[in-house]
């Protein structure tokens, strides 16, 4: 700070004007700074644009509704409905969200209200480790453990409630939508978790203390004016989850069994938009309609996750709103 | 928190039923925190139990042969070409995500372009690591920039795009916390606007953004699908960022469903690799922000 002052009154200029020169720098870093993010979002729109464009021969071929909704993708007949994919993708995200958010949430109260404050660090760093472990690896994991493991109870489940709808299956394969749902809600729980632990953080002191004092068990007061508080960003937590659920690529690709057909049961085979892409791009290189085909598949996978995104920032956005801090989710980012 | 004596007259000490309820939620949400933990737990053993035997010094220090019969070799080449490229996306990431933090928290503000940015920043955050891939492979790799198809920098890329968002987003809530008096003194003492940014409002903020960098370059690390069509798969080392280059989760996928045992040790002993690596910055950056914590600067 000194030398900034000293530096104004060397110039022979008045004590509290500065040279033309010594205001150019502010000048270089204000209009730098917004270049740049003016540039961020050049890129991206030409991102939007680029891929729009060149899946656009998909689209001409088989017009857009009947590549999202067809229910044929068949490489070798140069047919491409991508019901199946988006389907797949549907299933295992949902699967994710109903494994992973209850125990995300779950823990995340736990950590805000039950743990010791001893353990309550080490545990949060712990859970956020979850999201340090790469997605192949995950994917290693559950086709060499998760898979040969889970298989007898997996038929078990499919014998004994055949009678459920999406349950019953002849012989489970190894690799199935479930497997990639458990997976996946695996991935997702540290994201979820983190959010909605910052979401609790947020809930007044004095609403809770104000729910004990009249005479609350810790469980009440959760659910009587915590969760209806915090029930906003939970479920922009939980749709970031969904967001990040939709987009996962390797662990899914390793599990979900490559069988671009419509599943039956949860128990079934399947594939999903990224894995197609993840699976069949090298092949494709040299098929212009393959590759324009699986182009598109990423196209419409950065339309439905800009779709949960934009639902969840809302979301999330307003609970900040609500409590005037912000929300990163750092653990989970 | 207790109540006072008033209060417990008048009011009627918790039902068996409601405290039971309470009893059993609370085991509910200790035994998820639990549930929680055991994929974590089974992961590593597997990992460990499944990979350790691959490494030694052969494992290191060679490249894989990629021959049908006898010896596969090692990681090497994937090694060192995950820290190529991670390193060149850091490189390129963290100065432009830190810039345009500093554009939201300082110039921006409220303003129209602000929102756009950082709405469109968001929207980045949540784009499938795939997709990014898939339009560095249209952009650079169809293209031939740099003279080249497949390389390890067009790797790089994708992943900076993936890091930028991120590094953004953190940087952002790290410069918020900056106390706007801390900004108004240096001003007040005749600092010029680029002195109190870079010199005081930056340094401040540095143990978040550090730790927010980081946690985007861990991110980065352990991701597969935007190098599968950029900078491949590929068997030997390189240090020249123009030729394809070889990766740890590339390698781990291509090895992964081999029908051969050596091929999937070796994915497993990558595996481990790619962990310490991971989980090493994961923690420093956990650390500094703990650190950060302690001294009060929320």
């Amino acid at each position: 700070m000194e030398a900034a002052t000293h530096q104004v009154s060397s110039g022979g200029r008045p004590r509290l004007g500065r040279s033309p020169a010594s205001r150019l720098p502010d000048r270089a870093l204000r209009y730098g700074l917004t270049a740049l993010s003016v540039a961020v979002l050049a890129l991206l729109a030409y991102f939007f644009v680029k891929l729009a464009v060149e899946s656009r021969l998909v689209f001409e071929e088989e017009g857009v509704l009947s590549y999202v909704f067809a229910n044929n993708w068949n490489v070798a007949d140069s047919i491409y409905g991508a019901l199946p994919l988006v389907v797949g993708t549907l299933i295992t995200s949902a699967l994710a969200l109903l494994f992973g958010v209850p125990v995300a949430v779950a823990v995340a109260l736990f950590l805000t209200e039950l743990c010791p404050r001893k353990l309550r660090g080490s545990l949060t760093i712990v859970v956020d480790l979850l999201a340090a472990v790469p997605s192949v690896v995950y994917g290693l994991w559950a086709f060499y453990f998760l898979i040969p493991k889970l298989k007898p109870v997996e038929q078990w489940f499919a014998d004994t409630f055949h009678f459920l709808p999406f349950v019953a299956i002849g012989s489970v394969p190894g690799p199935n939508y479930f497997i990639a749902g458990l997976v996946l809600a695996i991935m997702l729980l540290p994201i979820v978790c983190a959010i909605s632990r910052e979401v609790l953080a947020t809930v007044p002191a004095n609403l809770k203390e104000a729910s004990l004092g009249l005479g609350m068990t810790r469980w009440e007061m959760i659910r009587i004016s915590m969760l209806p508080y915090a029930r906003r960003g939970i479920v922009g937590a939980s749709m970031l989850g969904l967001g990040r659920a939709i987009g996962e690529t390797i662990a899914v690709t390793i599990v979900i069994g490559d069988s671009p057909t419509l599943g039956h049961s949860i128990f079934g085979q399947g594939y999903t938009l990224a894995a197609v892409i993840a699976n069949e791009f090298n092949e494709a290189a040299a098929n212009p309609l393959h590759k324009s085909a699986l182009i598109a598949a990423g196209l419409v996978l950065f339309v439905l996750t800009l779709l949960v995104n934009s639902i969840a920032r809302f979301a999330v956005m307003r609970s900040e709103r609500q409590s005037g801090r912000p929300i990163a989710g750092g653990g989970g980012l | 928190m207790e109540s006072g004596s008033l209060a417990t007259e008048l009011l009627r000490p918790p039902s068996p039923r409601r405290r039971r309820t309470d009893k059993a939620m609370r085991a509910l949400m200790w035994t998820a925190t639990f549930i929680a933990l055991v994929p974590l737990v089974l992961v590593l053993y597997y990992t460990l139990k499944k990979g350790i035997g691959a490494l030694d010094w052969e494992f290191f220090s060679t490249d894989p042969t990629g021959s049908f019969l006898g010896t596969q070799g090692g990681v090497k080449s994937a090694i060192l070409g995950t820290l190529e490229i991670v390193g060149f996306a850091a490189v390129v990431a963290v100065p432009l995500g830190i810039g345009v933090a500093l554009y939201l928290t300082e110039y921006g503000g409220r303003g129209r372009l602000a929102q756009a940015v950082r709405f469109f920043v968001d929207v980045m955050t949540g784009v499938p690591s795939i997709v990014f891939g898939l339009f560095i492979y249209l952009v650079l790799v169809l293209g031939g920039t740099g003279g080249s198809t497949f390389a390890g920098w067009k790797g790089s890329a994708a992943l900076a795009l993936l890091m930028l968002p991120i590094v953004t987003r953190s940087s952002e809530v790290a410069l918020q916390l900056v106390p706007g008096s801390l900004r108004e003194a240096a001003l007040a003492l005749g600092a010029p606007r680029w002195k109190v940014v870079l010199r005081v409002v930056l340094p401040t903020a540095a143990s978040g953004i550090v730790t927010g960098s980081l946690l985007a370059i861990a991110r980065a690390a352990g991701e597969t699908a935007p190098l599968l069509f950029t900078s491949t798969i590929v068997k030997g080392t390189t240090f020249d960022l123009n030729e394809p280059m070889n990766s740890l989760p590339a390698q781990i996928f291509q090895d992964l469903k081999q029908p051969n045992d050596e091929l999937v040790q070796r994915a497993w002993g990558a595996a481990i690799t790619l962990i310490a690596m991971i989980l090493t910055l994961t923690l420093v950056a956990k650390l500094i922000q703990r650190r950060s914590r302690g001294k009060g600067a929320t």
